[in-house]
């Protein structure tokens, strides 16, 4: 396959190039669903005759150190973006792999979360803040696993193009990147308002 | 050779493998309705459709019209096929994750399709799916979540391709206000697919949490189902569903109806021999269209006592939503005055394309007004009015495309009296069927009932039409194998077309036929000019291709005169 125009290079009366036009439109749709998932929970919580206290049903310190090596690894993705840029591989690997290691260390502490709710006998049938909190958490943790995912593939496999296509492979860890940062913003929306509203 | 097909990632082969499934589904949609028909006209005389199946029958019906069979072959199959052309364009954006599209929406088929099968039959809660109805119906309701899971993400990938396309790829020269208008349709039917079906993928989330986790959503407290009280958390909200499901749902209608009134347009122009009447206002209604079905769709829920207030402001939007559709029609009917009409097939069904889809947009403005709607509401004069819009409105559309663009897909031309034929009896027998749901309707029989209303005496005076109509729907069957011959006898025995049968402008009939199999065009084409210029003064020809240079337009006026 023939690659297409305007794969790398930027079509001059846009500004933009394709895959990057192609993941904000993408987020643009996530931005819905995730959307549609916080108007449900204003719709329940405002027409619910009583709420559970949040903070006190969820653990507010886990989930500060979850924001803190979630935010950590968009800042080591964009430095192994930058190492890729530059062209030094040793450096674009290191930071890619704590990225990785970043969203592997989120899923472990929601894993201790779930897991100590579960001991509680705290499930999503509990109550509909716990199914709220269950499923818009359980589906962010998706799209950590999928960016997990894809930057597994970039940093093993998909490496091969360091070399036969450069530009095209920075390219890609930087639309890699553009994703793992909309799934860090989704949780920094959902921290505030599962934890502590 | 067919393996390959399957998995190729050119547009064409992808927009042909959208166009045979879900021309299939169509088929299927079609036979699940005469099921239907039969069981209305002749209630209680086949054992087997019995009123579960009988609801089964109706939710899938509808499910697989929509989001398997009309949607998918208006966007999957043209939009894939022609947009690229169009638009001068090599291929898609994304050529694999176009392919992905289609396995999606595929997959996506085969699971609604097995919800048959599902212990406790098929899903039974209607196509919008209300809880708390389908939060207790058997696992067919799961299959049909997990289905429409995938039918959403196809669509999403499919949108997000177009949209990047039709951005990125525009040939040089083809500015914004040089693209045809199907392409301008299949724009805003993108960004309607990608911001609107979200809602119902989370919706489809918490319907499956419900059902699989236990959840309560949808369940208010003190739920009573058969005499039992259900034992759930409760302080659900049935209204959330509706919410979530109309958000996506009324985009969705537009979804229905934007593509094909984008083929209506160029149908038209190719056979009047005159520019499209309005162009630009045209475009411009189609973005007010765009904007306004996302602040619509409460007007399906005017009986759920949602409150006086939202009501005015949801009967006030629908009001004004009326205004681009009426004027994007009015350009349509405008721009046959004074043109030389060639009344071939594509024309036929693009001519009563109009009257049609007007009817279906009349009758839905008693709808969209809560005082007239409460009466109507969930009546056979809903099914009525929105399958004129869909049936001999979209249908007729697509089928007008069909034959349109068939020459160029494969250098053969459609018959044209099993084409007429075709035409008319399926017009006949499509108002036949439909005007009178709307009649019953407004005698106040309700659309879900498994025997047609004979248990209800006020139901009587019209009960005699669901026969005819029912002879109607098989009518309309047997017109169809009309189309089936010509659409495959023709792929090898057809007429012989040249690469530019109708001769048209756009720059879809500037490849050679059938296009390329890499890069559709032999030289990367230009624009020159705007989309329809036909019967331009002055020219030897009275069409004018978009890809013409000027030079090469004016030698041939200097030679023709």
């Amino acid at each position: 396959m023939d690659a297409l125009p305007y794969t790398t290079t930027v079509r001059p009366d846009t500004g933009l190039t394709s895959p990057k036009l192609g993941i904000w439109l993408f987020l643009a749709s996530e931005v819905m669903l995730f959307g549609s998932l916080f108007s449900a929970y204003v719709l329940l919580r405002s027409g619910a005759p009583v709420w559970p206290d949040q903070s006190a049903t969820l653990s507010v310190p886990l989930a500060t150190l979850n924001t803190v090596i979630l935010i950590s690894s968009s800042v080591t993705m964009v430095l192994a973006w930058a190492g890729a840029a530059s062209g030094r591989l040793s450096r674009y690997r290191l930071f890619m792999g704590l990225t990785l290691l970043g969203g592997a260390l989120f899923l472990v502490v929601k894993w201790i979360e779930y897991s100590d709710k579960f001991s509680h006998g705290l499930y999503p049938s509990t109550n509909n803040f716990l199914a709220l909190y269950f499923t818009m958490t359980g589906l962010h943790a998706i799209h950590v696993i999928a960016g997990m995912v894809v930057n597994a593939y970039l940093i093993g496999p998909g490496a091969r193009m360091w070399t036969k296509d450069h530009l095209r492979f920075t390219n890609r860890v930087e639309i890699a990147g553009i994703y793992w940062h909309f799934v860090d913003v989704v949780w920094i929306f959902l921290f505030p308002v599962l934890y502590l509203l | 050779m067919f393996l390959r097909h399957l998995f190729s990632t050119d547009h064409k082969v992808i927009g042909l493998l959208y166009g045979f499934t879900s021309l299939f589904f169509l088929l299927v949609g079609f036979a699940l309705v005469v099921i239907m028909r039969w069981q209305l006209a002749y209630p209680g005389r086949t054992a087997w459709i019995a009123p579960e199946m009988y609801n089964g029958l109706g939710a899938l019906h509808g499910t697989i019209m929509v989001f398997l069979g009309v949607v998918p072959l208006a966007v999957g199959a043209f939009g894939n096929y022609l947009v690229p052309l169009q638009i001068g364009a090599p291929d898609m954006s994304f050529p694999r994750i176009n392919l992905a599209s289609y396995w999606f929406y595929a997959a996506g088929g085969v699971i609604m399709l097995a919800s048959f099968f599902a212990p406790g039959g098929a899903p039974m809660s209607g196509w919008t799916s209300y809880p708390p109805l389908a939060d207790f119906a058997p696992s067919g309701q799961t299959f049909w979540l997990l289905g429409m899971l995938c039918l959403i993400f196809s669509s999403l990938l499919g949108a997000l391709n177009f949209i990047t396309t039709i951005v990125q790829l525009r040939a040089p020269g083809l500015t914004w206000f040089r693209l045809p208008f199907f392409v301008w349709a299949q724009f805003i039917t993108a960004f309607l697919l990608l911001l609107a079906f979200p809602a119902l993928q989370a919706a489809a989330v918490l319907q499956g949490m419900d059902r699989l986790a236990g959840t309560s959503f949808f369940l208010p407290s003190g739920l009573v189902v058969s005499g039992e009280r259900v034992e759930v958390a409760g302080d659900g909200s049935v209204l959330l569903w509706q919410h979530l499901f109309w958000f996506l749902g009324h985009p969705e209608v537009y979804v229905l109806v934007l593509p094909a009134m984008g083929i209506i347009a160029e149908v038209i122009t190719t056979n009047i021999r005159k520019p499209l009447w309005g162009y630009r206002l045209m475009v411009y209604s189609l973005f007010v269209l765009g904007f306004l079905s996302f602040i619509v769709w409460a007007h399906h829920m005017f009986l759920t006592g949602m409150g006086t207030t939202i009501s005015a402001f949801f009967q006030a939007t629908t009001m004004i939503i009326s205004i681009p559709s009426v004027v994007i029609l009015s350009a349509l009917i405008l721009a046959l005055y004074g043109g030389s009409i060639r009344f071939n097939t594509p024309m036929l069904f693009a001519l009563a394309f109009m009257p049609m889809f007007g009817l279906g947009g009349l009758t839905g403005l008693p709808l969209g007004l809560a005082a007239t709607d409460i009466p109507l509401h969930d009546t056979n004069y809903v099914v009525g009015h929105f399958h004129y819009l869909v049936a001999p409105g979209t249908i007729f559309a697509l089928f007008a495309g069909i034959y349109h663009w068939f020459p160029k897909i494969t250098g053969r031309h459609m018959n044209e009296t099993l084409g007429k034929i075709h035409f008319a009896g399926s017009l006949v027998a499509m108002n036949l069927i439909f005007f009178p749901m709307l009649l019953q309707g407004l005698a106040g029989v309700n659309r879900r009932l498994w025997d047609g209303g004979a248990a209800y005496q006020f139901a009587e005076p019209v009960l005699f039409m669901n026969t005819m109509m029912s002879h109607a729907a098989f009518l309309l069957g047997a017109f169809q194998i009309f189309f089936v011959v010509n659409l495959f006898m023709s792929i090898t025995r057809g007429r012989a077309a040249t690469t530019n049968p109708w001769e048209a402008t756009t720059m879809e009939w500037a490849t050679p036929t059938p296009p390329l199999a890499h890069g559709n065009f032999e030289e990367a084409p230009r624009a020159y000019r705007s989309p329809y210029e036909y019967s331009v003064p002055g020219m030897s020809a009275d069409f004018v291709p978009q890809h013409v240079a000027d030079h090469m337009a004016t030698e041939s006026r200097s030679h023709g005169a």
